[in-house]
């Protein structure tokens, strides 16, 4: 993997100005289009809570690689089983990280990505289940990197 | 990008079995976000998609945004009924796709 050399962290960091000046209280607050992805989603459906387990560490230092691990509770077969999950983080640049499609053949509702997050925020994960049911969940994670210095 | 996938899965499964599969590509997952030396954006250049299926049914995919790190890590689970072949393959925005194969036999 290339290194970032010093001058580009530093023009990383200048994409982040607009969040950097927000008041430090804030925190975790949304920055970007993050409503419309889930409603795009959800087609304006109200998702319930539970179902889901999304793992992230509580704080992270490099906002770089951030590793992010959903687990849904599903039997996974043909007949009741998770279609999509959309998981979005709501104060990067761009709200959107990724949409995961399982099958049947998953075996099991589970997975695991690396993100990147720009500054603390939250991160959603919503889950469209066979049946069209929805479940959400969310979690925060501090970034130390990115600006505002944890 | 030559470098090839990195895939690891097991050799042979139980029939019914549910196996992890763990994946790594070699991609900058140019964010777009970025600006060069002179200020300038560097222009994005990421994996959109990846998808995983087995004797050509799908199992597993997603859609990738620049929010995804560099090398991009991909861990899913499989059931296995049969023996056959995995395919995997990353899209690049710029249509290009790498592809990658992986056998599993069944448990004797």
């Amino acid at each position: 993997m290339k290194a970032i050399n010093r001058r580009q962290a530093f023009a990383l960091g200048g994409g982040f100005v607009m969040l950097t000046l927000m008041p430090m209280a804030a925190d975790a607050e949304v920055t970007n289009d993050a409503a419309k992805w889930i409603e795009k989603f959800t087609g304006g459906k109200q998702p319930a809570k539970g179902k889901i387990s999304l793992d992230l560490p509580e704080i992270a230092e490099n906002g770089n690689t951030v590793p992010l691990s959903i687990n849904i509770e599903s039997p996974m077969t043909a007949e009741s089983h998770v279609t999509d999950v959309l998981i979005i983080a709501d104060g990067n640049p761009n709200a959107g990280v990724a949409t995961l499609s399982f099958t049947p053949l998953s075996g099991k509702a589970e997975a695991s990505i690396r993100i990147r997050l720009a500054t603390t925020q939250n991160v959603v994960a919503v889950a469209k289940m066979s049946d069209g049911s929805l479940f959400t969940e969310q979690k925060t994670v501090k970034v130390t990197i990115g600006g505002c210095g944890g | 990008m030559a470098d090839k996938p990195r895939i690891k899965l097991p050799k042979e499964a139980a029939k019914g079995e549910v196996i992890q599969i763990k994946t790594l590509v070699s991609h900058v997952m140019e964010s777009g976000q970025r600006k060069d030396a002179q200020g300038k954006t560097i222009p994005r250049k990421i994996i959109n998609k990846f998808a995983c299926e087995f004797n050509g049914k799908p199992v597993f995919s997603c859609a990738l945004e620049p929010a995804i790190s560099a090398n991009p890590y991909v861990q899913f689970d499989a059931r296995v009924d049969e023996a056959g072949t995995f395919k995997f393959s990353w899209t690049d925005d710029d249509g290009t796709v790498i592809t990658a194969e992986e056998k599993i036999a069944l448990k004797a």
